[in-house]
């Protein structure tokens, strides 16, 4: 088994990158509208980073209620993948598997795939990401959305460019292949050009299919990447 | 406003829980299981280009764009998590103040 310090520090770290993000979705969330108390229900119960950045876009810019939700609903359909690939790694039962439910996101699930051979790393790697972004996104949303008055523009300090850069960090351990490198260039092209034809949610959904098949076609396989 | 965010919280709850219940051995094929492995690297690379390069509906190079460099140049030398997550961050808002980009 990997370092399990190693796996923990990795999580932390993931954590402190994902709390100064949560610093401008706490800020724009309160500019959108939201009271600081539904901004912070929004990283407490949703707990899925671009579902809630999606939803306050929708309301800031004047959507109806049902647009807000059907695209954070969306966007969020990605957790169902995410869910089934974790599954058998964390093998939940009873009540945890309601824990490990809401501790299904982007990066303990990415975390995790960073262990494909090595359950013990993978399920570690999965619930310290969890859990160390689960505090730290909730700390940062509340002092995100205090302090919401006090900037005009979280982006101001970069914040925004933040997620892709911890997204580029999580995904870069499976980037050893060409034909994994292929399926990320794809998918990110993909999503890039769909994006101004199609309503929120479905780029990310066509693009990450459209890699997807792209991978099959070049050969990858499970167990011998 | 409460409604929205409590429905919007359940159906993102609801379909996290989906990925759990669904049984596993209708899908264990070789097939599925690389399919499971390439999710993740597929659907975060999209997510990457969209905050990257996406502004609303159209796309935009802006600082953005610098900061995921300052990231790939960051992960090229081996740095750790955050130091590729504030390399980012640090060189977007260098490049806005600096009045380079938007």
């Amino acid at each position: 088994m990997t370092d399990r310090r190693a796996i923990v520090g990795d999580a932390v770290a993931l954590g402190l990158g994902t709390g100064v993000y949560a610093l401008s979705f706490g800020a724009l969330s309160v500019a959108s509208g939201l009271s600081m108390w539904q901004t912070q229900a929004l990283s407490l119960l949703m707990f899925t980073g671009a579902s809630q950045f999606a939803l306050i876009a929708v309301v800031a810019s004047g959507g109806s209620a049902a647009v807000a939700i059907a695209t954070s609903t969306l966007i969020g359909t990605r957790n169902s993948f995410y869910g089934f690939a974790m599954a058998p790694v964390l093998r939940p039962r009873g009540l945890t598997r309601f824990v490990a439910a809401q501790a299904t996101i982007d990066e303990s699930t990415g975390m995790a795939a960073r262990y494909e051979e090595d359950r013990a790393s993978a399920r570690l790697a999965f619930w310290s990401t969890a859990a160390a972004i689960y505090v730290l996104w909730n700390l940062g949303t509340l002092i995100g959305a205090l302090g919401a008055g006090l900037v005009d523009d979280p982006n101001t300090f970069g914040l925004d460019a933040a997620a892709p850069a911890a997204f580029l960090a999580l995904v870069w351990p499976r980037l050893t292949s060409w034909p994994m490198r292929t399926v990320a260039i794809v998918s990110l092209v993909a999503a890039v050009a769909l994006a101004p034809f199609l309503p929120a949610g479905l780029p990310v959904l066509l693009a990450g299919a459209g890699g997807i098949v792209v991978g099959l076609v070049l050969g990858i396989r499970a167990g011998e990447e | 406003m409460w409604p929205t965010v409590l429905i919007a919280s359940g159906a993102a709850f609801a379909l996290k829980f989906l990925g759990y219940v669904v049984p596993q051995r209708y899908f264990d094929t070789p097939l599925a299981r690389t399919i499971t492995l390439l999710i993740p690297v597929a659907l975060l690379s999209a997510l990457i280009g969209l905050w990257t390069f996406v502004d609303g509906n159209h796309i935009a190079v802006d600082a953005r764009a610098v900061g995921l460099l300052a990231a790939l140049i960051a992960l090229l030398l081996r740095a750790p998590f955050l130091v590729v997550i504030i390399a980012a961050a640090a060189t977007a808002a260098i490049v806005r103040a600096l009045g380079l980009l938007p």
